[in-house]
């Protein structure tokens, strides 16, 4: 406590400003409570079809696949023929999520599907993303029993479900989403905002996938939710 | 004012006050005279008051006291003139961007020092942006241009250099490879870090030599005879002039590192 | 301080660096990408200048009010069930951290990539004490196999070469068979990834560092392209995040600016593949998460930059562009700095945290070139902030003695126009009558410059001389 203390003072001391300073006070609350928004990039502020695009382009261009898909239905089959182009075993793990539960996974007889996180044994896990942003291609995953985090990390192909209305122009209007789902200053205990797939520049500035987290990232657009 | 009198007023030559720099001053008197034909052929009246250096070194070296009373010197020096013209970025920024900086606050010499800044200008800025010249000068050959970092990064100069050398009869421009990067002059650092400045400007040469320019050019005699320095060293056979020379017709002289005649 | 200071050895140092050439080659390679991909993202983002201006202005804002930034950021960090230890130098920190791993009996730690842990020394200091540090991004563990520390702020394995780091693993992953090759850095990757994956699951205690704290609701940022980090700090019981007081920043809204400007400036990419934003420990149904979260906030002199003449350098948000567009980094690499900070924003953070005795070199070993200042997110005036410490310097009469003497004789002549202009025009007379052939090979006072280039000889006389002589005869 006493560096605590020290260290206030000295902010202060530096600053020559007081504590009791009711102006500071009030202009760092309200900016915390108002949030403003600053500039926001023109690049994601379009129209939902070619808002769409943009997505698609981003995702692309950040080392990620994409699928678009009519409706939920669709998911099992699209699963397993990517699952068959990788050459992996017809195995998926994925969390409470009972948009995922409720996925006619049986019209795929082969394909194993277990629920909860990860321990690292799994190669591929399917998520359902709270929201994504069309701007940078930007996926938005919040932690919990449903989404659990190490499915983002851990399986050597993380495979993420999107629904086309929660794809936003922007990280603002994520934030605002958050916001309402968990309360005004809230957040979940994890929020992953992930760009394509791991990798590494580390060796000679060479740009490798698949560093400590999925060699490949495959996105799936659901149209009709 | 009467339409006469408007048409007196814009007859009479624009006065320049030429600040040739300590550089040019000592060691290359011929880009002091070379800068003074262009202003004068395009209608200026040029005059040379007593002077001394900008203070950039001083400056550069944290002695603010000294960097302030060479500032003050300049700035009473020049003070009387429509403009004041250096044939260098670095001490034109000097002038126009630390001078005011210098006397930040101060009620007395801070006006006087925007003032100053405000009418003076880096060479080629000048004829190109001021005056609007198109010197006529001729020029057989290829020459690559170095952009000098105060120049560029403090003043902006990048096309005016490049669209003067434009109108040269005979010259082509070949573009070096980062022609803006440093060449490791940096005032009193190529002594003080000689092996640092000595890599810095080893990449550069290599850049020049690489264009297959047979002459550089650049606005800042400081780099220019670190450049010719190393190219002599290093035996590459390219000849190096202020740009200035090259635009007042003055190429047959000898170049830099060259003997004279 | 824990990290030794080598800064004023500079010379010598850059010297080494310079005849080097495994570092030479490295440096050469790593100079034109980083260059070449930022500009390209600059480029494909009309409004990355006014985001600049942005960003700039709220640091400036949150800088004037860090107090309360740091109190509002405490507030909601406990809010959310995390703890907040505050630790005035290193040793404090390090001291916090090791309290925490030896509470839970941690054998070793996971480590994301923070420059804070290098500032204070955290792994010599652990390691000494019985527990092992592990770093987990790839670049970090390359240079923890050598028993080296970073040369740059996002590449801190910059200056080492794939046969190196071939090397570097054949040593240490000692069940590694021979006849495996290497050769490819696909194959090193695989190699570090399989290595680490046991690590990250075994440690107990997670520490990463922080791109950003928000204030809003008390979470910390950290952004990742390997996925590192992330999962530091999933895996293991606990997570620490250790971190400087001034990367807190007001809101969620304030956070997605820099990060608009973070990983275009730092690698020219629109985002880095993670950004994680961390809140408290695991919750009530959560599968996994940390149990603990706790957060180091370590001022170690940034306090005592506020308000003053190098408040500046504290906008900075760690993206590494200034040393990749600066020619005396290029150069010599991040080591010859001598401290943790290399580049052009070490050579003013250095001073600012060691003292201008010890990090005084660093200012001064810059051409002023501007490049820095150019490229900067945050817009910090480096080479002001350089000169700044160089005013210091000679103020306190810290300067060379030679150096000192050089320029007060010049500024006794320069004051005087006309004991200036006889005195040059003698000066000139005599090194043109030595420099007869056009420029001299040697010089004895110059020999820094002669010693690599030739010297041009002046034309004989001055310009004020030859011009007065021109108005006599009209």
């Amino acid at each position: 406590m006493k560096s605590r203390e020290a260290i206030f003072a000295n902010i202060r001391k530096s600053l020559r400003v007081s504590n009791d300073d009711r102006l500071r006070h009030e202009t760092v609350a309200a900016r915390i409570e108002q949030h403003p928004r600053n500039l926001i990039p023109a690049r994601g502020q379009k129209p939902d079809r070619e808002r769409l695009e943009l997505f698609l382009e981003m995702v692309e261009s950040a080392k990620a696949s994409i699928v678009l898909l009519e409706t939920k239905d669709d998911i099992p089959a699209e699963v397993a023929a990517y699952l068959r182009s990788k050459n992996l075993p017809q195995s998926i793990r994925h969390g409470d999520d009972e948009r995922l539960s409720l996925i006619p996974w049986a019209k795929e007889r082969t394909l194993e599907v277990t629920k909860g996180a990860s321990d690292g044994a799994q190669l591929a896990s399917v998520s359902y993303s709270f929201g994504a942003v069309a701007e940078s291609g930007t996926l938005v995953m919040v932690s919990g029993a449903d989404n659990p985090t190490t499915l983002n990390f851990l399986p050597d192909h993380h495979l993420v479900v999107v629904d086309e209305r929660d794809i936003a122009g922007d990280y603002e209007s994520v934030w605002d989403r958050i916001r309402v789902s968990f309360g005004a200053n809230k957040m979940p205990r994890a929020v992953n905002w992930i760009t394509g797939p791991s990798r590494s520049g580390d060796i000679e500035q060479t740009h490798l996938l698949g560093a400590h987290g999925p060699r490949s990232l495959h996105v799936l657009v659901v149209r009709n939710s | 004012m009467s339409e006469q009198a408007t048409a007196a007023v814009t007859k009479k030559p624009i006065r320049v006050g030429l600040f040739a720099t300590c550089l040019v001053d000592l060691m290359r008197p011929r880009i002091g005279f070379a800068t003074a034909k262009l202003l004068e052929d395009a209608g200026c009246v040029v005059e040379v008051p007593a002077q001394t250096c900008c203070g950039q070194p001083a400056f550069n070296s944290g002695d603010r006291e000294t960097a302030r009373d060479l500032a003050a010197q300049a700035i009473e020096a020049f003070a009387s003139y429509d403009y004041v013209v250096l044939p260098s970025g670095s001490c034109a920024g000097q002038v126009i961007v630390h001078y005011p900086e210098l006397f930040a606050g101060n009620a007395v010499w801070e006006p006087r020092a925007k003032a100053l800044a405000a009418k003076t200008f880096e060479l080629t800025a000048f004829l190109s942006d001021v005056l609007k010249a198109m010197p006529a000068a001729r020029f057989e050959g290829s020459v690559t241009y170095h952009d000098s970092c105060s120049g560029l990064r403090e003043l902006g100069i990048k096309a005016q250099p490049r669209k003067l050398l434009a109108k040269v009869e005979g010259l082509t421009l070949v573009e070096m490879k980062d022609p803006d990067v440093c060449c490791g002059f940096g005032g009193t650092f190529c002594v003080k870090y000689a092996d640092v400045s000595n890599k810095i400007v080893e990449k550069k040469t290599a850049s020049i030599a690489a264009s297959g320019a047979g002459t550089l050019l650049a606005g800042d005699l400081g780099c220019l005879m670190n450049m010719a320095g190393k190219l002599f060293r290093e035996g590459k056979p390219v000849r190096v002039r202020h740009i200035a020379e090259v635009l007042a017709g003055m190429s047959d002289e000898p170049a830099i590192g060259e003997p004279e005649r | 301080m824990t990290q030794a200071v080598n800064s004023p050895q500079f010379n010598q140092n850059a010297r080494k660096a310079l005849d080097d050439s495994y570092l030479q080659k490295a440096l050469a390679r790593s100079e034109k990408g980083f260059i070449e991909r930022r500009k390209a993202a600059v480029e494909k983002l009309p409004e990355y200048d006014a985001l600049r201006d942005s960003a700039r202005d709220l640091k400036d804002h949150i800088l004037a009010h860090l107090d309360l930034y740091l109190e509002a950021y405490e507030k909601n960090v406990i809010a959310s069930g995390g703890h907040v230890h505050w630790a005035a130098n290193a040793e404090e920190a390090n001291e916090i951290i090791l309290n925490i791993c030896q509470r839970l009996n941690a054998k070793s730690v996971a480590k994301g990539k923070s420059m804070i842990s290098e500032e204070t020394g955290l792994n010599t200091y652990l390691e000494a004490r019985g527990i092992k540090p592990i770093e987990t991004d790839l670049g970090e563990y390359i240079i923890q196999l050598r028993g080296e520390t970073p040369s740059h702020l996002i590449a801190p394995a910059l200056h080492v070469t794939k046969e190196q780091i071939e090397a570097d693993f054949r040593r240490a992953h000692t069940d590694l068979p021979p006849e495996r090759n290497l050769d490819e850095p696909t194959s090193l990757l695989a190699e570090a990834r399989a290595m680490l994956r046991d690590k990250f699951l075994s440690a107990e205690v997670g520490i990463t560092g922080a791109n950003f704290l928000i204030a809003e609701t008390g979470s910390s940022v950290i952004v990742t392209n390997e996925g590192n980090g992330d999962l530091t700090q999933t895996l293991a019981k606990a997570h620490i995040v250790i971190s400087s007081i001034e990367k807190v920043v007001p809101t969620r809204e304030d956070a997605a600016t820099f990060l608009r400007l973070l990983a275009r400036t730092a690698s020219g990419t629109d985002l880095s593949v993670y950004t994680t934003f961390s809140t408290g420990a695991r919750r009530e149904g959560d599968p996994d998460g940390p149990l603990e979260y706790h957060v180091v906030l370590l001022d170690n002199g940034r306090s005592n930059m506020l308000g003053g003449k190098f408040q500046e350098m504290l906008r900075c948000i760690r993206c590494g562009a200034c040393m990749n567009h600066c020619p005396v980094f290029h150069a010599v690499g991040g080591h010859a700095y001598g401290w943790v900070y290399p580049g052009p924003m070490g050579a003013v953070l250095t001073p600012s945290l060691v003292g201008v005795e010890k990090g005084g070199q660093l200012p001064n070993a810059s051409t002023f070139c501007g490049r820095c200042e150019e490229v900067c997110p945050v817009r910090i005036p480096l080479p002001k902030l350089m000169r700044n410490w160089r005013e210091r310097e000679f103020e306190r009469h810290l300067q060379p003695a030679s150096v000192r003497y050089g320029l007060g004789i010049w500024a006794m002549f320069a004051k005087r126009p006309v004991l200036y202009r006889r005195a040059t025009a003698l000066a000139m007379k005599l090194l043109r009558l030595l420099g007869g052939k056009g420029r001299l090979r040697s010089l004895p006072l110059a020999s820094g410059w002669t010693r690599h280039r030739d010297f041009p000889a002046p034309q004989g006389e001055t310009f004020q001389t030859l011009w007065k002589k021109r108005d006599a005869s009209r």
